[in-house]
């Protein structure tokens, strides 16, 4: 038997850009690995699959996968990717990045991007805090943590992100963590299909930051803690389901909304149709 | 499009119309005082021809979707004043970096902060040229009349995507809200640049070039495979932390507009033959400056006027051409001396600031009687 030295996913990898950035017990390269086989499993054109991020660690992502790839300024992956899906409708866009890129700094245009249904997936890897910049606390530390910034411990509520997409009228929402990768992979294949505004968040290790700050020796503990410490329930209540770990809460995860309304592309053709005819 | 013919419009309509002319097919914008009415009627005109509008949820969403737009191969434009332009400088930078072809109207008013929203100012002629953190080589345009808010309009669509970076287009409240004569000719008058693309490469997919000033962009969708990064980058768009890949980029995107200055810039000039004074103005200024250049050679004053059309770049060898045989430079703004510091800078001339508060159109007199005061 030979040994094959390739990557089984290399043809979506850029090779030339490996090893990545990432540090040891990171769950980004699960976060990859995901959608690079929901990509592939979801009976759109590979070709057709663009990825745009805004800045930090999972911003980075993008720039590792062999696909049309856009790299934007903090926080702005979203309003960049609503242009771009406006622009050029048979595009497949997902937005992939951070949550303090997503929710801190651009917690403006998720809402509006959820308000309007604009028909982008948008996946946030939460791992409770600033990676890239040192381990601060942002709006989703849980009350309690200890960061760099809340060096007496996080006094702030944090985000409940599947509670937020919902009450705004996402059309797809859904939370994993790394340790549930198929279901996590599952996930991103359905939302990959919605019409409309789909939202994935998937909890994932910061072994330098979060991790070594709330007393995870490294990423594996980490991860093992969310797999001990989550329940499965799609049928949860969502103002339930805020992620409190320091205060004993348990983790819920599961497909919570898979709706249908209809989406910014299918009324905007709509009614530029009817402008077009006023025209003539 | 706009049939030829004449139309008594103001700027803003102008500058929609000419927008749509030179190509326009995406806008997002956020209302603000006085460049509201060009959003209005984008979102009224762009479903007409096969375009599209969204209002987005700020400024800076709206130059992120322009940008997003223009990478998704259609042609973006937004337009705004003082406290949006001053928001949307990180992403002018997006644009500058990812040599993202877009416009972006300015309508200058009275600042700073929220200012006078309803009047006139040019405070941002300066935020135009170093707004964006890092080193830009940004085009300017600077109508003074609706039919330039038309004209120019088209002609920064064309420098976008020649140039392949944001235009900028500084107008003012009153060139946006004054009405006037605006002719359209017939539309082979009218040089149109088409948007040139790139699809799938022979295995070869790097976003830029920079050993050539101009390669195509490629369109998503194609299966080019690209990668387009706000980071500094190399040739194939990807990251990098090395001084000499920083060094080859800017010099690059520097370079693309240096190289080419005398074919971006442009000027108009009035009586600057004989003049040993010469009074440089540009937008709604540039109008009162003219009549009081008029009314200063009645009196048999030698003085000219120079008006930039292009702010940035900077006419540097017309303005050290006629600096050979003048004597002194008088720039009134309605601001507080911004485009007096290259004048300055380039002419080694005396160079006179007159200073008009924002809120007013610049009385012609106050300029007359400085030119006067130089003559004696």
């Amino acid at each position: 038997m030979s040994i094959e030295e390739v990557h089984p996913k290399s043809q979506f990898l850029r090779d030339e850009r490996l090893p990545h950035i990432w540090c040891p017990g990171c769950g980004l390269g699960i976060v990859l690995q995901s959608y690079i086989n929901a990509a592939e499993k979801s009976g759109i054109r590979l070709e057709n699959h663009v990825l745009i991020s805004g800045i930090g660690c999972t911003a980075r992502l993008p720039g590792y996968a062999n696909l049309d790839t856009y790299h934007t300024t903090h926080g702005r992956g979203i309003p960049f990717a609503t242009g771009m899906k406006i622009a050029n409708p048979d595009l497949k866009v997902t937005v992939i990045s951070g949550d303090g890129d997503l929710f801190n700094i651009g917690g403006n245009h998720f809402i509006h991007a959820a308000r309007r249904n604009m028909d982008l997936l948008v996946v946030c890897v939460n791992n409770f805090n600033y990676g890239m910049t040192g381990g601060q606390h942002g709006s989703t530390t849980p009350p309690s943590s200890l960061s760099s910034s809340t060096p007496y411990g996080n006094i702030e509520q944090s985000f409940n992100l599947p509670y937020l997409a919902a009450a705004i009228g996402a059309s797809y929402v859904a939370r994993w963590t790394v340790m549930h990768p198929r279901q996590f992979t599952k996930s991103l294949s359905k939302a990959m299909d919605i019409r409309g505004f789909a939202f994935v968040e998937v909890l994932s290790p910061c072994p330098p930051n979060f991790g070594k700050f709330n007393g995870f020796s490294d990423g594996f503990a980490e991860m093992e803690f969310y797999r001990k410490n989550s329940v499965v329930d799609n049928e949860a209540k969502l103002e339930d389901v805020s992620i409190d770990p320091h205060h004993g809460k348990q983790i819920i995860l599961g497909e919570f909304v898979n709706k249908r309304r209809p989406s910014f592309i299918e009324l905007e053709r709509e009614v530029n149709r009817r402008a077009m005819v006023v025209e003539k | 499009m706009l049939p030829p013919g004449k139309y008594f419009t103001d700027g803003n309509f102008a500058a929609t119309e000419g927008a749509l002319y030179g190509g326009c097919r995406f806008f997002a914008g956020y209302p603000i005082t006085p460049s509201s009415e060009i959003l209005e009627r984008m979102s009224r005109r762009l479903p007409e021809v096969g375009g599209h509008f969204i209002e987005m949820e700020d400024e800076i969403a709206s130059i992120a979707a322009i940008i997003g737009a223009s990478n998704g191969g259609l042609k973006s434009m937004t337009a705004t004043s003082g406290p949006g332009f001053s928001l949307m400088q990180e992403n002018i930078g997006l644009g500058m970096i990812t040599e993202t072809p877009t416009v972006i109207i300015d309508e200058m008013r009275a600042g700073p902060s929220t200012g006078i929203p309803t009047r006139v100012g040019q405070g941002d002629v300066m935020q135009t040229r170093w707004g964006s953190h890092g080193d830009l080589a940004p085009i300017t345009y600077s109508p003074n009349s609706v039919q330039e808010s038309f004209d120019l309009t088209i002609l920064a669509f064309n420098s976008a995507e020649i140039y392949r970076q944001p235009v900028i287009i500084a107008s003012d409240q009153v060139i946006g809200h004054l009405s006037e004569i605006l002719t359209v000719g017939n539309p082979e008058e009218y040089e149109v640049i088409q948007r040139l693309t790139r699809k799938k490469a022979n295995g070869n997919h790097n976003t830029f070039s920079y050993s050539d000033d101009f390669i195509p962009m490629f369109v998503p969708g194609t299966g080019f495979r690209g990668n387009v990064d706000s980071l500094t980058h190399d040739e194939m768009g990807y990251p990098s932390n090395d001084a000499s890949v920083e060094r080859e980029m800017l010099e690059h995107l520097l370079g693309k507009i240096k190289r080419n200055e005398t074919k971006i810039i442009r000027f108009e000039e009035y009586m600057t033959d004989d003049a040993k004074v010469i009074v440089v103005a540009y937008g709604i200024t540039s109008r009162s400056a003219k009549k009081a250049v008029k009314n200063a050679r009645d009196e048999g004053l030698k003085v000219g006027l120079f008006r930039p059309i292009t702010l940035w770049p900077f006419p540097e060898g017309r303005i050290v051409e006629l600096a050979e045989k003048t004597r002194k430079f008088i720039v009134p703004e309605i601001n507080y001396g911004q485009y007096s510091h290259p004048v300055r800078e380039f002419s080694r001339r005396e160079t006179e600031e007159i200073h008009f508060p924002p809120g007013a159109i610049p009385d012609f007199k106050i300029i007359l009687r400085e030119i006067e005061r130089s003559f004696t």
